[in-house]
């Protein structure tokens, strides 16, 4: 056996199954969020603001909106995915099992973005029952969806590792990824903001999630396409490798 | 006999700084059954836990079917099924679902008539389509042996296999045990019991304290083990052992209340019978008699000393 096909699909499907018992929820939720910030923002906001770098507010957002909700649903099936066993014991299974780090990883992350970029599609879906949105680039929209999927699916799953709790598990999602989310630019332009502010956007990374993304349905966005990609890439790889020094050294996974 | 599961050195001190397990050598035959028999915190899941990967030894290493687990996991692990000693189980899964879902994740197609068959021998088949959380314990615990059994493991590991199950199911355990071990599959089990290791073994391991004191044929085992005390509970205290008694191996105890006696269950002649009438003979009354097994801790303790004051 070389690489364990069987393993990895079981562990995909299982996963995948776990979010099919809560479909409605699952779905539900992001398509009644986005239809609330389309009335908050989109209707009430957006009717004062006229364009923001030649967009319509409304379609502005949307991108944004998208991201917004991918990032916390990535962490949070991922991190769920991997913390549940090991809070309920029976990771004991999947440590008992030929079943390689990378397998391991095809599995659970690959299983937690799948999740993320239908929701994401939904949300585009719900957004287009309020404004009319074009994508200048539909083929980098989704390999970008796919990438920030993967990476924070990724980042989701070293939190469940670490997670030795419920309330570890909801501290880094609440508290950091939410807030950097909504100021690095979900619902405005950074151009928007005075000098210094902008200046400490810069280092927020979401910023240049956010950007790139934006800059798939625009053709226009706050950084410059090629520095949205690198900081994607390198989270990817920070990610990577710490998850690939979490499974040497059996960190929070083995006794 | 031809060697499945070779243990050399393999020791284990927890980050709490708990010495688990002593460095220990074991070597398991192919197609035997071997019990390994110790009380609780002797150290026997983490020795399972560690051949298995669950558990990252501090020293040593193992070959099972010849290859290394550390290193030839996947070889390793293809061949190894555990039960562990809870009840860890996917609270929404369906018996079908999470069987299917264990022969997989071990690298096989999923075989339905395969995994029917399994059910069925442990009458399991009518609750295929029931979640995890409508079933019983003991329930629960035949499903997590289907788990361990669904990729067709050579090498299984019980851990407490019969803990809180009842006596049906207890015999089922152990008829299961026999027919894996017609179909040439090694079994590795945990117990408490004396009995349990004596019913299912062919060898037994004791295990205290983290250390493995030894390994021997059950039958050998079982006559070291199988010491008893007879108490007599005397109706007058006497200050002194009678005279006509001073050669029976005899202690008073309780104060003059009691007068016990040491013997092995297994001898052919115990004494038992000789000493009464001699009791009777020399005019000692007593209002009660009891038997008692030598406690698996007072054999522990026993041997252990027996250890220290050979080394
Ligand atoms: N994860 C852990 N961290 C720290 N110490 C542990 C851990 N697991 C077990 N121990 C300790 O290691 C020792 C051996 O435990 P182990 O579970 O192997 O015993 P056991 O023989 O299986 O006992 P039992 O019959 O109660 O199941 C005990 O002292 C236990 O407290
Ligand atoms: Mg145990």
């Amino acid at each position: 056996m070389t690489f364990n096909w069987h393993g990895v699909l079981a562990i995909y499907r299982f996963e995948l199954a776990r979010f099919g018992r809560t479909i409605w929820t699952s779905l539900m939720t992001p398509v009644i969020t986005t239809s609330l910030y389309f009335v908050v923002f989109g209707t009430a906001i957006g009717s004062r603001m006229n364009e923001v770098g030649g967009v319509p507010y409304g379609a502005f957002i949307v991108p944004g909106l998208m991201m917004l909700t991918m990032l916390t649903e990535s962490i949070f099936n991922a991190s769920f995915g991997i913390f549940m066993p090991k809070w309920s014991g029976t990771i004991y299974e999947l440590l008992s099992a030929p079943v390689s780090t990378l397998e391991t990883l095809v599995g659970y992350v690959g299983a937690a973005a799948s999740k993320s970029c239908i929701v994401a599609l939904v949300i585009f879906a719900t957004a287009h029952l309020f404004v009319d949105v074009q994508v200048a680039h539909p083929f980098w929209a989704l390999c970008y969806l796919l990438l920030v999927a993967v990476t924070f699916c990724l980042f989701g799953f070293i939190l469940g590792l670490w997670a030795k709790g419920f309330e570890q598990l909801q501290v880094i999602p609440l508290l950091v990824v939410t807030p950097l989310t909504f100021l690095g630019g979900a619902f405005y332009s950074i151009d928007m903001l005075p000098g210094i502010w902008r200046t400490i956007s810069l280092f927020n990374p979401i910023v240049y999630l956010i950007s790139g993304f934006r800059w798939t349905f625009f053709g226009v966005g706050d950084v410059p396409v090629a520095a949205s990609l690198g900081a994607t890439f390198g989270f990817l790889c920070i990610c990577v490798t710490v998850i690939a020094v979490i499974f040497r050294t059996g960190w929070r996974l083995k006794k | 006999m031809e060697t499945i599961l070779s243990i050399r050195g393999v020791a284990k001190t927890y980050k709490s700084g708990t010495v688990a397990l002593q460095p220990t050598d074991l070597d398991i035959g192919k197609g035997e059954i071997f019990a390994l028999l110790g009380p609780n915190g002797a150290g026997k899941t983490t020795l399972i836990s560690i051949v298995c990967g669950i558990v990252t030894p501090s020293a040593g290493t193992i070959t099972a079917a010849g290859f290394d687990t550390v290193r030839d996991y996947r070889e390793t692990r293809t061949r190894i099924g555990l039960v562990p000693q809870e009840l860890l189980t996917d609270a929404f899964e369906t018996v079908m679902a999470t069987v299917t879902f264990s022969r997989r994740l071990f690298g096989r197609h999923g075989d339905a008539a395969f995994i029917e068959k399994l059910l069925r021998d442990l009458t399991l088949w009518d609750k295929r389509d029931a979640k995890m959380t409508e079933l019983s314990g003991g329930m629960k615990r035949r499903v997590m042996i289907a788990k361990a059994l669904s990729h067709e493991p050579d090498i299984l590991f019980l851990d407490e296999p019969t803990a809180g199950v009842d006596v049906e199911l207890r015999r089922d355990m152990w008829r299961l045990v026999h027919d894996l071990r017609e179909r040439g599959v090694t079994i590795i089990l945990t117990t408490h019991y004396i009995e349990e290791a004596e019913e299912m073994a062919d060898r037994v391991g004791v295990i205290a304290k983290g250390r493995l004191i030894l390994v021997d044929e059950k039958a050998a085992l079982m006559r070291k083990l199988g010491k008893k005390t007879l108490t007599l509970t005397l109706s007058e205290p006497l200050a002194e052992v009678p005279s006509a008694l001073s050669h029976w191996p005899l202690t008073l105890t309780d104060e003059g209340h009691a007068l016990t006696f040491a013997f092995d269950a297994n001898a052919e002649d115990n004494g038992v019978r000789a000493l009464l009438r001699a009791a009777d003979e020399a005019g000692i009354a007593w209002k009660d008699i009891a038997t008692k097994q030598s406690s698996l801790e007072d054999i522990f303790v026993g041997l252990v000393h027996e250890q220290e004051g050979r080394a």
